[in-house]
């Protein structure tokens, strides 16, 4: 039971922060219809940034969390602007070529500035809570909690707030949004910005139980688009089941088969579900 | 330049590569170039899935890796010839790739890529983990150098950049066969437009596994020259920023092109030692000039200047028969013929 438990609330904390990933992702697509290759990088930028800012400058957890997200917002508005505004017409492999070099572009970066080791991040919740004989880390606890709370927090923004009606729209049909007004670039940025946002808040969520590194968005950003294959691409409500799906079969599969393997379980998962339904688990029709 | 779209270019290009060895100062730069060429050779196979087809296989690299690991597990735990080894390099990743083809090429598009990327990570993480097989993150150590056949041996730099030149040479040739081939035509249709393709009566499952086999085939030969030539293999072989790498090289040369995959993988290198200083940050500057590249210079290289040849070509026929026209005509007629990208000239150049 303990220990059931235990899998259980680290299947919550690597889902909720995957689902943060995938959704930054799958909005993106909705919208521009790019694989955004880049989005790993983002990832590993918000968590250097929070790492500057907390090491190197002296900030609390919460600020630099904030720091970050802006930092992150604002570099993938900055993308959106140079890269994938320029190629909106080219055709799809010109998108992921570019995606490519900007991913290659601030991975090296971080190198270049932070080296290439890794490094622990500290954070302000080293507790352990003990409620009723089960044992729980007060950092995960916290990731589960402000995954949800921002994935309740974005449901709300897209269903009942205009701004997040015109992603949603643009989403839908692109022709069709900027007939009734809809300004696409304002759109594309805003979901950037987003998808930013929910990257680095996801990344310093998920740093202090993990490392920051160059190469830490890799196999996180592979693992968010397996999700949002599954989940169906541009889907939010896909996202987030995938993501939890992913994050508990990683969990226990890390427990009952064998913790060498875990990372392959997602990419096997994807290769067995599209073998048997190449249009995804959650999707109507045909890609 | 126009003597390069000619088969006396071609040779030109072969005399200047045999000649090499006897130009370079030192063994160092005979590494350089033997090392661009076989991720030549294997860019080139890049190129028939991604330039010529237009599927984007992320998989590549872990292509690359099965060819190596091939030679590198057959020789040193299994004693068997070089050769040997190293002929069922290719066979090995292209029946892997037959596997992979027959259900990734089910996807479209991006769907297809993120799929091949995930079974480049399931490649590489295999590789790292399955330790009684591949020797995991130790890698593979002491594998032999080629055995010498009909008295030639291979242990001199000299003498395997003729031999990793000799397979660059003849993987070129035969790609080029291939591509001036029905079958060739039948890739590029299935570029331009699936539905186009299959009303043209093509079968698109069989095709497109076809050159995703032929173009895999190409990475497990690259590969297993790879293990002959290092005689050393870690699993960091199998890594995606190889596919990368060998996208880069691609692109900057012209993708969908012959010569361009060739100019790229050749050239890169080279400007890679001589900004040594950035080493491990080459991708500070090579990031940014891949989208540069995307964006002001989709078809690369080769693919620009044949563009502007068709143009030039193309002029003075529409001034014949239409003597009246405006230009403004003229150019729309020529961008019109000649497709804007990927750049769609299997010809010589």
């Amino acid at each position: 039971m303990d220990v059931l438990f235990q899998q259980v609330l680290n299947g919550l904390t690597l889902g909720g922060v995957y689902s943060l990933v995938a959704l930054g992702l799958t909005l993106v697509y909705g919208i521009l219809h790019v694989p955004n290759f880049a989005h790993g990088a983002l990832y590993m930028a918000g968590a250097y940034v929070a790492f500057y800012l907390m090491g190197s400058l002296g900030f609390n957890y919460w600020i630099a969390m904030a720091g970050a997200a802006v930092a992150v917002a604002v570099l993938a508005v900055v993308a959106e602007r140079l890269v994938f505004h320029p190629l909106r017409h080219a055709p799809g492999l010109h998108h992921m070529i570019a995606a490519i070099g900007i991913l290659l572009f601030l991975e090296s970066s971080a190198q270049a500035i932070w080296g290439a080791d890794f490094h622990r991040m500290q954070t302000p919740f080293t507790g352990i809570l003990n409620f009723a004989g089960l044992v729980m880390p007060v950092q995960r606890l916290l990731i589960v909690i402000a995954a949800f709370a921002l994935v309740v927090a974005l449901h709300l923004f897209l269903k009942k707030t205009v701004t997040g009606a015109t992603i949603i729209a643009m989403a839908q049909n692109r022709d069709g949004a900027a007939l009734v007004g809809i300004d696409p670039n304002r759109v594309a940025m805003l979901t950037f910005a987003i998808s930013g946002v929910l990257a680095a808040v996801a990344a310093v969520l998920y740093a202090p139980i993990n490392l920051v590194y160059p190469g830490m968005g890799h196999l996180v950003i592979t693992k968010a688009f397996v999700i949002i294959v599954l989940g169906g691409m541009g889907s939010v409500p896909g996202a987030i089941v995938g993501g939890l799906i992913i994050g508990f079969a990683e969990s226990f599969g890390a427990f009952y088969i064998s913790t060498d393997y875990k990372d392959i379980i997602a990419f096997v998962l994807l290769v067995a579900i599209l073998s048997v339904r190449p249009e995804g688990l959650f999707t109507k029709g045909v890609r | 330049m126009k003597f390069l779209d000619s088969k006396t270019g071609w040779m030109l290009l072969l005399a200047l590569a045999i000649a090499f060895p006897f130009l370079a100062g030192n063994d160092y730069h005979l590494t350089v170039m033997s090392m661009a060429y076989i991720y030549a050779i294997a860019t080139v196979g890049l190129n028939l899935i991604t330039g010529y087809t237009g599927q984007f296989n992320l998989a590549h690299a872990g292509f690359m890796a099965v060819g190596a690991y091939t030679v590198g597990i057959l020789t040193v735990d299994h004693n068997v010839p070089f050769w040997i080894a190293f002929a069922l390099s290719g066979f090995v990743a292209a029946g892997i790739g037959f596997f992979v083809g027959i259900l990734s090429l089910r996807l479209k598009g991006h769907f297809f890529s993120i799929f091949t990327l995930c079974v480049g990570y399931i490649m590489f993480l295999l590789i790292e983990k399955w330790e009684s097989l591949t020797h995991g993150t130790v890698g593979i150590i002491g594998i032999p150098a080629p055995s010498p056949i009909a008295g030639i041996e291979f242990e001199s730099p000299r003498a395997q950049y003729y031999l990793v030149l000799f397979f660059l040479v003849l993987s070129v040739w035969v790609m080029h066969r291939i591509v001036n081939s029905l079958l060739g035509r039948t890739f590029m249709a299935i570029r331009n437009g699936d539905d186009l393709a299959e009303a043209l009566g093509i079968n698109l499952m069989r095709n497109k596994v076809l050159a995703f086999m032929l173009s895999v085939f190409y990475a497990g030969l690259a590969g297993g020259l790879y293990a002959g030539y290092v005689r050393f293999l870690g699993p960091g072989l199998a890594g995606v920023d190889h596919t990368f790498d060998m996208t880069m090289y691609m692109l900057i040369g012209g993708i969908g092109t012959m010569f361009g995959p060739l100019l790229g993988s050749v050239s890169m290198p080279w400007l890679t030692q001589y900004l040594q200083f950035l080493q491990d940050y080459r991708f500070v500057v090579f990031g940014p000039i891949l989208v540069l590249l995307v964006i002001f210079l989709p078809n690369g290289v080769v693919g620009t200047y044949l563009k502007w040849r068709a143009r030039n070509a193309s002029r003075p026929a529409v001034e014949k028969t239409a003597p009246h026209a405006e230009s403004a005509n003229a150019q729309a007629a020529v961008s019109a013929a000649v497709p804007v990208a990927p750049a769609q000239e299997g010809s010589h150049a």
